[in-house]
């Protein structure tokens, strides 16, 4: 793999791929010293055109527990603000020598632009309403170790609820989720259903009331205030009333059954009970993983040698 | 790995006499097993490291820690050998132990070299021993192994194979 840009575009094989690299990471973190000198070397530039504090976080934290080294690219201090094109900040970074461009940006698309302009690897952080794959991995991974599905998610029942509109998570955890086996149901109201839904290998409900006692992961999504200016959803309380985790709601749902939340959340509108009172809440173990999926993300990037097949370095000699 | 017109230089007997041999020269330099810890290296060394520790065990009556360490994140020619998914490190306490590090074939010393720097992130053992099933030469760094199945003459581009059938060298 040289870019991740779209999980879409991974077979099964490679997300399990993926995720069982993560399971090395998983251990590497839970040593007393979590570093390993994997990635020596290697330069991971975090290029964040959009606001993000635990994204950021997660892939500096990852890339630093490779041994990589690692520039944080502020926009706000750069000279973006100067007018400086996008194309011409990637040129002028390349040539420092990197190896890696963690992009996110408010444009879809933006990281594959990028592609053309560079010959390190892109990973995409996030790009408009696009995709979020890293995300995707993660909620993947822990759905994996929580509901013990090693060998992939048939049968499972997952409901993805709120503004799957404007939601790049949604895009990528819909792909991820349905390329692993498991059926998806996205639960909003039509105002917040993307055009061309029915094209998704999805179904969809306008009423959580009528699966909350029965899926095995519910996916809660951020409500963006933002959206209330649009006249999207009438008001904050009528979205919780119909959409939110009431604790009424809370009850009902099957023992096993994983809530979950890609963050930062909103309390009292999509998660109206205390997570920390749920048994079933894996909020902060998602975090956790990210983490170790980012850490399996670069090191299959920068250091696994899945593209350097060709040496003459014969497999399995070198001992 | 494809295996192509393989000598065998080892039969599955003479594999598993080799393990039971090695046991006893472990109990013999360490004067028992007090503090042994057995570690095979993922993967060719992990079934040899579990065998050897059954071995110590039928030898001695006592039931030693054995555990598995991946170098793979330690190599120095990362990128050269892709990762195994699935061959995750389990390891036991290390510090104040004697590890016995275990692996099936000893070529370069480059994996050594490399289970070294990772044993040092896990622990600190009082010493390391090192024992593998086939020595082939060729080595690249100053390492030589405390404890060897058979010593096997190579060229640098055939290929040792060891299982619990035997060694097949093609």
């Amino acid at each position: 793999m040289k870019h991740l840009l779209d999980i879409g575009v991974l077979s099964v094989e490679d997300l399990h791929h993926l995720m069982a690299l993560t399971d090395h990471m998983v251990e590497v973190n839970q040593r007393p010293i979590p570093k390993v000198p994997a990635l020596r070397g290697k330069t991971v530039v975090n290029l964040f055109f959009e606001d993000s504090t635990r994204t950021r976080t997660s892939f500096d934290t990852a890339a630093r527990r490779l041994s990589a080294d690692v520039m944080n690219f502020a926009v706000s201090s750069s000279s973006v603000n100067k007018g400086e094109s996008l194309r011409d900040t990637i040129e002028t970074i390349s040539a420092m020598g990197v190896d890696a461009f963690v992009v996110r940006h408010r444009s879809s698309g933006a990281p594959q632009q990028i592609t053309q302009w560079t010959n390190a690897s892109v990973v995409n952080a996030g790009d408009g309403w696009h995709q979020h794959p890293t995300q995707a991995l993660l909620d993947c991974f822990t759905i994996r170790t929580h509901l013990n599905r090693r060998d992939g998610f048939d049968g499972l029942h997952i409901a993805i609820v709120g503004d799957i509109k404007h939601s790049r998570v949604a895009r990528s955890d819909v792909q991820a989720f349905t390329t692993l086996g498991a059926r998806v149901t996205l639960v909003a109201p039509p105002t917040l259903l993307p055009p061309a839904v029915e094209q998704w290998p999805v179904d969809i409900s306008h009423r959580l009331d009528e699966l909350v006692g029965e899926v095995d992961v519910l996916y809660l999504l951020r409500m963006q205030r933002e959206r209330m200016t649009d006249a999207l959803v009438p008001s904050l309380r009528e979205y919780t009333a119909h959409y939110g985790l009431t604790p009424p709601r809370a009850r009902r749902l099957q023992p096993h059954a994983l809530v979950m939340h890609p963050g930062p959340m909103n309390r009292g509108v999509e998660m109206a009970v205390d997570p920390s009172e749920l048994p079933g809440s894996v909020v902060l173990h998602q975090v956790t993983n990210g983490v170790a999926v980012r850490m399996a993300v670069l090191f299959d990037l920068l250091g696994s040698g899945a593209d350097l097949g060709k040496t003459d370095h014969p497999r399995g000699e070198d001992r | 790995m494809e295996r192509v017109e393989g000598r065998s230089v080892m039969s599955a007997d003479d594999v598993r006499r080799a393990i039971v041999r090695i046991g006893h020269e472990v109990v013999e330099r360490n004067h028992g097993l007090e503090g042994i810890v057995v570690i095979g290296l993922q993967r060719g060394g992990v079934w040899i490291a579990e065998a050897l520790g059954e071995a110590l065990a039928n030898a001695e009556g006592t039931q030693v820690p054995v555990g598995s360490i991946d170098v793979s994140l330690y190599r120095d020619d990362v990128g050269l050998r892709p990762i195994v998914p699935g061959a995750v490190t389990a390891l036991p306490p290390l510090d104040g132990t004697t590890v016995v590090l275990v692996d099936d074939v000893l070529f370069t010393g480059r994996t050594v070299r490399a289970a070294l720097d990772a044993l040092n992130d896990h622990g600190r053992p009082r010493a390391v021993q090192l024992a593998v099933m086939v020595d082939r030469g060729h080595r690249e760094l100053p390492i030589r192994p405390d404890f060897v199945g058979k010593n096997l003459p190579t060229g640098r581009h055939e290929n040792v194979a060891v299982g619990r059938d035997g060694v097949v060298l093609s």
